[in-house]
């Protein structure tokens, strides 16, 4: 689908900022001048839109299938050292503790 | 998710300290998908986001004693995910960054001054993104493998994990500018690649049709 477009200074200034604009990382300022140029120019109407989608896409993105990727053995590795940061941490609240607390 | 994605993976850091029942699978399960699926996009090879997601892990549960702010247990794990990621990367680590310009980014146009046409495809026709179909996931997957590795890693973790610019700064050593500016262009390319789909994908609809 084409649009007839004046391209023009605004749009590219529009077009170089649009992340920003789109995640509300601009100043108020900026905002105001931004939307204020996309409401007379319907191409840039579409084109935010589109960035705006893919950005939504990409947020709703997660693979179809997703198989477990740590094996039986690679789990029995992680839990050793699950068991040893654990007894570590029990190790070092019992040094803290003061005589007067036994 | 509607409760916060970042509490649920604070109390997951949390209960794993703690030694609660069920912590360990919980966190192995739910950051061990995240951390593959990241990497299989970043490295290419299924078997290399597999020892990614296991030395990562195994990394966390060596040195959690770091783990101070369970708030940002997220950004911590991405990082190490990130180094293992890059000394699995079979290209050299010295390979230049391929910079992506804003003007090859611009979509297509036809006709010169007040004529000026650009071609844009229509994107209201897209479906709702929570209910994406199988194509059009193949297509954004594919969209966002075809980025250099630079702006692909940014967009990963700014926009499919959702962390601030600021962690995404410090996971990358890059300032909250190149950041930014990264994934802007980023955007821009999947956002062309998938319009390119969607053009085609009308045309062949019209062509049926007519």
């Amino acid at each position: 689908m084409g649009n007839r477009h004046q391209h023009s200074e605004a749009c590219a200034e529009v077009f170089a900022q649009l992340s920003r604009y789109i995640d509300l990382d601009l100043p108020p300022e900026t905002c105001r001048e931004i939307e204020a140029h996309i409401a007379g120019c319907e191409p840039c109407v579409e084109f935010t839109e589109s960035l705006r989608k893919t950005v939504e896409l990409c947020r709703n993105y997660a693979p179809e299938e997703l198989p477990d990727p740590i094996s039986q053995e690679a789990r029995k590795r992680l839990a050793r050292a699950y068991e040893r940061l654990l007894a570590a941490r029990k190790a070092d609240a019992a040094s803290r503790r003061s005589p007067s607390d036994l | 998710m509607e409760r916060s994605g970042r509490e649920y993976e604070a109390e997951l850091a949390r209960g794993l300290m703690a030694g609660e029942a069920g912590a360990f699978d919980r966190f192995v399960g739910y950051f061990g998908g995240k951390i593959f699926h990241y990497s299989r996009l970043m490295c290419g090879h299924r078997e290399d986001a597999e020892e990614v997601a296991q030395e990562t892990l195994l990394k966390v549960f060596e040195s959690a004693e770091q783990l101070r702010e369970p708030e940002r247990v997220k950004s911590w794990i991405f990082r190490i995910a990130r180094n293992e990621c890059l000394m699995k990367r079979r290209k050299s680590v010295f390979a230049p960054v391929h910079e992506l310009s804003l003007d090859e980014l611009m979509p297509a146009r036809t006709g010169d001054g007040d004529e000026m046409r650009m071609e844009i495809a229509d994107w209201r026709s897209l479906p709702d993104a929570r209910t994406l179909q199988s194509e059009m996931r193949q297509q954004l997957e594919a969209a966002i493998r075809a980025l250099p590795e630079a702006y692909r890693s940014v967009l990963l973790l700014r926009d499919v994990e959702e962390l601030s610019t600021e962690e995404t700064g410090q996971i990358l050593d890059l300032t909250g500018d190149v950041v930014r500016t990264r994934l802007h262009r980023a955007r821009l390319a999947v956002r062309r690649s998938l319009d390119a789909y969607l053009r085609g994908a009308s045309e062949t609809a019209g062509r049926s049709n007519g």
